[in-house]
C-alpha cells in the first residue's frame, strides 16, 4: 500500500548524503531497523522504486526521517539528495521488515556493525534506545571511508559521551585522522576481537552495509564465536542503489 | 552449486514487493528450502533484483526458492523451491506494513 508523504524538512548530513523528513498521513508507526520503499514516477509513467532505511526513532507525529546517500550513477538518489524540495509529495510504502529490528524490550547486549551508509538503520536503533530510556548496552563498530564521511558525527559523539552504555569505535578504510591508533583498512579479526562484545555475553549483532562488507563482517563475527542465529544482516547495493 | 557473485541483496529487499501479496511480514518468516532442506529466515535469503523480476535463492545451497514477476496488472509467484513457509500470525501487517 502506497501512501503519499510530504517533505517537511531537508538536512545535509555530509556533502553526499541528505536526511529527508517526511510527514505521512495515517503512518502506522515503525520499529527501529525497518525501511520504506520510495517510488518516483516520471511524467511518461516510468517509475523506479528504491528502499531506504528509516533513521529516526518512532514518534507520534507520523514523521519519518530517511538518510539517502547520493550514488554517482543512481536513478533515484540524485533526485532525493539534490532536487527534492520542502513541500514536495513523495510516494512511500512501509514500514517494511520485521527481522532486522531492535525493540526496547530487548535487554541483551547489542553489537552494531555499520559499513558506510549502513549506519542509517543502526542509528534508528541507537535513537530508539535513547528515546525509550533503555538500559541495554550498545556497541557500535562503524567502518567508514574517511572522517569526513561519518554520518551523525556530533549526535553520536554526544550520545556516547553522556551515556557510556553506547560505545563507538570508528574504523577508517581510506584515511584516518592524525595519530589514529589504527592504520586505514578494512575491519579484521583483531578489530572484532578488541572492540566488539565477547561472544560469551551472547550479544545480538546487527550488521548493515554493502553486500561484500556484510559478508566479511558476519564471517568475522562468526569466527570470533558468535552464533550465526545471533547475527542479523541487511545488505544494500551494488545495483538498485540503497536497495 | 555456488554463484560466483556478490550482486545479491537479502530478503529485506524483497519484502516491499511481497507485502503486496502477504498480509504477514515475510522477513521474519522461516522457510524450508526444497532442495537442501535448510530452514532459514526469509531475511537471510539471497535476493537478485537485476532482472525483470525478483529471484530469491537459498543462502546455504544457492538454489532458487522463489521467483516473483510483475507483468500487466498480474503478479506471478513461483514458490516451487520453498517446501514450506512458516509465517508468524502475530506479525500481521496492519494497513500497509505496520507490525
Amino acid at each position: 500500500m502506497w501512501r503519499v508523504g510530504t517533505v517537511v524538512a531537508l538536512h545535509d548530513e555530509i556533502a553526499t548524503a541528505r536526511t529527508i523528513t517526511l510527514e505521512v498521513p495515517n503512518w502506522p508507526g515503525h520499529t527501529a531497523g525497518q525501511h520504506v520503499d520510495v517510488r518516483l514516477t516520471a511524467s511518461d509513467g516510468y517509475s523506479a522504486v528504491r528502499s531506504y532505511s528509516i533513521a529516526s526513532a518512532p514518534n507520534s507525529q507520523g514523521r519519518v526521517e530517511l538518510t539517502v546517500e547520493r550514488l554517482p550513477n543512481g536513478e533515484v538518489s540524485p533526485y532525493l539528495t539534490q532536487e527534492v524540495a520542502i513541500g514536495d509529495p513523495l510516494e512511500v510504502r512501509g514500514p517494511i521488515g520485521g527481522w532486522f529490528v531492535w525493540r526496547p524490550e530487548q535487554t541483551e547486549p547489542i553489537q552494531l556493525v555499520a559499513g558506510g551508509s549502513g549506519i542509517v538503520p543502526l542509528m534508528a536503533m541507537i535513537r530508539t534506545r535513547a528515546a525509550a530510556g533503555s538500559t541495554a548496552t550498545f556497541r557500535l563498530l562503524y567502518s567508514v571511508r574517511e572522517p569526513g564521511a561519518v554520518l551523525y558525527r556530533d549526535e553520536l559523539q554526544a550520545l556516547s559521551a553522556e551515556n557510556s552504555s553506547v560505545t563507538i569505535t570508528y574504523a577508517y578504510t581510506r584515511s584516518a585522522p592524525k595519530n589514529w591508533p589504527r592504520p586505514p583498512g578494512r575491519i579484521d579479526a583483531a578489530l572484532i576481537a578488541n572492540t566488539t562484545w565477547p561472544s560469551k555475553l551472547v550479544p545480538t549483532c546487527y550488521v548493515c552495509g554493502p553486500t561484500s562488507f556484510v559478508e566479511s563482517a558476519s564471517r568475522l563475527l562468526t569466527a570470533s564465536g558468535n552464533h550465526p542465529d545471533k547475527i542479523r544482516t541487511e545488505r544494500f547495493g551494488p545495483t538498485g542503489e540503497r536497495q | 552449486m555456488s554463484l560466483d557473485t556478490d550482486d545479491y541483496l537479502d530478503g529485506n529487499a524483497a519484502a516491499g514487493e511481497l507485502s503486496n501479496i502477504f498480509t504477514i511480514d515475510v522477513t521474519a518468516a522461516e522457510g524450508q528450502c526444497a532442495h537442501c532442506g535448510a530452514i532459514k529466515r526469509f531475511a537471510e535469503a539471497h535476493i537478485y533484483m537485476q532482472g525483470p523480476g525478483i529471484v530469491a535463492r537459498c543462502s546455504v545451497c544457492q538454489q532458487v526458492l522463489l521467483r516473483l514477476v510483475n507483468a500487466r496488472q498480474r503478479v506471478f509467484l513461483d514458490l516451487r523451491g520453498m517446501r514450506c513457509l512458516m509465517l508468524d500470525t502475530s506479525r500481521l501487517l496492519k494497513s500497509g506494513g505496520q507490525l
